[in-house]
């Protein structure tokens, strides 16, 4: 499976905007690039990343083969409620992966 | 008589069309300006799309191409009533002239994005931003790229 580093505050107070920052380890293979042996390196790029927090899509990225290798993503939230934040990251060749952060809302 | 002067006539056009064909298989692989405009276009739907409101936060000198960290920033109270829809960054002269499209809204609370993101040469990125009201609104930032992403072969 994937590596993943997601950053999120184990607290927060209720209404308070909070920053995700979440890295996954990824070849993000563009399918321009030339192999060793001179052919093209097939394209293997993740596509998509969601955050859903208790289930509610949050916010949705569409990526393109010009995001770098391990792709670093940033964005906020407000929190509004505990739970959970699942980051789901999806790509091709069926690459899916999903991570649940818990967040404490106080 | 006749031979000698269509000779180098047809020696001429053989050359032209080799150059021709030489040019077109050589052609740099990448978007152009006008490439931009049309994704520009089609992202806005017609619709004009006017300078401010945005910020693309990106050093205009790059030293290496390879990961060049942006933010994207949008004056937005991210109220139910007034907020950022989308945002997305086109480029000019990379393979292809997306970069990466956001979908929020008020739950994001701030419209403030960050990733990190490969340029191919100096040129030229476009940042737009998607209104709940419709509107358009776009940040511009010419950067310059000493070592440039998808040189280097596989490791």
């Amino acid at each position: 499976m994937a590596q993943t580093l997601i950053k999120v505050p184990p607290t927060a107070r209720a209404g308070e905007i909070i920053e995700i920052r979440a890295t996954i380890g990824h070849p993000m293979e563009t399918g321009y690039r030339p192999g060793a042996d001179g052919k093209t390196l097939a394209r293997d790029l993740i596509k998509r990343f969601t955050c859903h927090y208790n289930d509610e899509l949050v916010f949705d990225a569409e990526l393109f083969a010009a995001i770098s290798v391990n792709p670093f993503i940033a964005f906020h939230t407000v929190a509004v409620a505990s739970g959970t934040l699942r980051l789901t990251w999806e790509g091709e060749y069926g690459f899916r992966h999903s991570e649940s952060v818990a967040l404490q809302v106080v | 008589m006749t031979m000698k002067k269509l000779t180098p006539t047809r020696r001429h056009c053989l050359a032209t069309g080799t150059a021709l064909v030489v040019w077109a298989l050589a052609r740099p692989a990448h978007a152009t300006s006008d490439d931009m405009t049309r994704a520009l276009k089609a992202y806005a739907g017609g619709s004009l799309i006017q300078e401010g409101r945005v910020k693309l936060d990106i050093a205009s000198l790059v030293e290496n191409g390879n990961t060049v960290p942006i933010t994207v920033t949008v004056q937005s109270p991210m109220s139910t009533t007034d907020h950022v829809t989308a945002i997305a960054v086109f480029n000019e002269r990379n393979p292809q002239t997306e970069v990466v499209k956001f979908a929020l809204g008020p739950r994001a609370g701030r419209a403030s994005v960050s990733t990190r993101i490969r340029l191919a040469t100096s040129q030229k990125l476009v940042a737009v931003a998607r209104m709940n009201d419709g509107s358009f609104w776009s940040h511009s930032v010419d950067v310059v790229v000493t070592i440039a992403a998808c040189l280097e072969e596989e490791v």
